[in-house]
């Protein structure tokens, strides 16, 4: 995976991720990075598109609520916060994981932060697939009397 | 005419904490929180972020607490409410093929790839009242079974192959924002998908029915209807990358048209479109019905002066905060108008009085 790519997943999982496991975590962490805003959380939407039959020319679908912050580490990382709905908080640990995610605590960002949390959402997203799965219909045919 | 008047700021303020204890009830009984009405009435929830063009569960459940269960009025909150938050930008269009389904229907292939899946759904309920739910009730246990891991494909695709059906022309125009510029008419199918996506249910509802029992018939199969949850990707201007922002649940309906042809196309099926916002499939069927309806004349349809057909009406109508503005306005005082209108009326009378007068002198 490129670098570009690796960033684009950790931020995508940042966005989604639950609010307070999120939080939990980074404070199971235990670090406290110093560093300026270069831009203070603020909460906003974004109109979110579909396509005509799911696959022609886009339309306006709605908006939905976002929250995004940058900031910069005293080590010179920056970070980039966006993520669902408003919550200022989550953002402010978005960015810096993501700047963390930059310098030389990656590796163990990763491992006590990023991983946990996308072991934990893939598995609420199996448990979903897993009842889904449960009420798929299975057809049967009637035995009918000429085929005896 | 509305002419201002002042006074009434006493009275307005103790309406205004009477409604406060109206909303929280009998303080015997415990109140209601914000998190219990987005787990506990997530339909409402997602009719109130579907229309009220808004996509945050916490908001519409706030939005329906603070109304007292009125959903127009709850709309009308997240309405105003999102006037007032700075726009980031537009996503990517949503890949509803990826989508991860909770449920998955079609009335018209049985045998699909990714099969039947019914989900949490009402049907096939009897529609008895379940009184355990008025006691403390438990939860059954939920059935699970080995999970797909494929994405699902579109039903319209196997109809695609064949070329039976008219094929959606794919397209990166910018479309066009009834939130930010007026409606004009005649509106692009964009533009009307997005009226009829935050439309009144009932409205829309209304008006898809009416192309079922006849004003307009387009003999619609629910090709396909799936609700589930899909990524939402937006371009992130600083990073020069898009990025995974969220994640929303959607209903999508693809309804598949009888459509003899005509002038312009070949006889095939033909489609109508659906997609709202939440587990919202009545109103996602229904403007896939009306989107349908309103395609007559880019499909070379006859107008058989059907309201479903009549884009003015419908657009025009749709919306139910447009329609409760103007229609409960008129409560509101009028006395100077009103004043002047008893002036008038009164002069009328007088006038006809003395004009009859003398002709009912003459007869007798």
């Amino acid at each position: 995976m490129t670098a570009e790519n690796k960033r684009r997943a950790w931020m995508s999982l940042l966005a989604k991720a639950p609010a307070d496991r999120l939080t939990a975590l980074w404070q199971a962490y235990d670090a406290a990075p110093t560093f300026h805003w270069l831009r203070a959380p603020e909460i906003g939407a974004t109109m979110v598109r579909g396509r005509l039959g799911g696959t022609g020319a886009p339309f306006n679908l709605g908006e939905m609520t976002l929250t995004r912050c940058a900031l910069q580490l005293d080590g010179g990382e920056v970070g980039h916060g966006y993520v669902q709905g408003r919550d200022k908080d989550k953002a402010q640990i978005a960015a810096l994981l993501d700047a963390l995610m930059q310098g030389p605590e990656a590796e163990a960002v990763a491992s006590a932060i990023l991983k946990p949390l996308e072991t934990e959402m893939t598995a609420a997203k199996t448990a979903r697939a897993e009842k889904a799965a449960a009420t798929k219909v299975d057809f049967f045919t009637m035995v009918r009397g000429e085929d005896k | 005419m509305y002419v201002a008047v002042k006074g009434g700021e006493r009275a307005i303020d103790n309406a205004h904490a009477w409604l406060a204890e109206e909303r929280r009830g009998d303080l015997g009984v415990a109140e209601l929180s914000v998190a219990q009405i987005r787990e506990q009435l997530a339909l409402a929830v997602n009719r109130v972020m579907a229309e009220g063009s808004l996509y945050d569960p916490d908001l519409a459940a706030l939005a329906i607490k603070q109304a007292r269960g009125d959903m127009i009025e709850a709309i009308f909150l997240i309405r105003a409410y999102r006037t007032t938050l700075p726009r980031f930008g537009a996503s990517e269009p949503v890949d509803t093929e990826i989508m991860a389904c909770d449920r998955r229907v079609s009335a018209t292939f049985k045998d699909a790839p990714g099969g039947q899946v019914l989900g949490p759904t009402f049907d096939y309920t009897h529609r008895l009242l379940d009184f355990a739910l008025a006691a403390e009730g438990e939860v059954p246990d939920v059935a699970t079974s080995a999970p797909r891991t494929e994405t699902t494909p579109h039903i319209t695709d196997f109809l695609n192959k064949e070329g039976l059906i008219q094929t959606e022309v794919t397209a990166e125009d910018v479309p066009g924002d009834l939130t930010r510029e007026p409606l004009e008419l005649p509106a692009n199918r964009p533009l009307r998908l997005q009226a009829l996506t935050r439309g009144d249910e009932g409205f829309v509802l209304s008006m898809a029915y009416s192309t079922q029992r006849g004003y307009a018939r387009n003999h619609a199969f629910v090709g396909e209807l799936r609700i589930g949850k899909v990524p939402v990707e937006m371009d992130i201007p600083e990073l020069g990358f898009a990025i995974d922002i969220g994640e929303i649940e959607l209903t999508e309906c693809e309804t598949v048209n009888q459509f003899q042809g005509s002038k312009t196309e070949p006889p095939q099926f033909t489609r109508g479109y659906g997609l709202v916002f939440g587990q919202s499939e009545r109103k996602a069927i229904s403007m896939a019905l009306v989107d349908r309806a309103l395609r007559w004349e880019e499909l070379g349809e006859d107008n058989l002066g059907a309201p479903a057909q009549d884009e003015e009406f419908v657009l025009y109508h749709a919306d139910n905060i447009q329609a409760t503005g103007f229609l409960e306005h008129i409560k509101l005082p009028h006395y100077v108008d009103f004043q002047s209108e008893l002036e008038l009326i009164r002069k009328l009378r007088r006038e006809a009085m003395e004009s009859t007068a003398p002709i009912q002198e003459a007869a007798e």
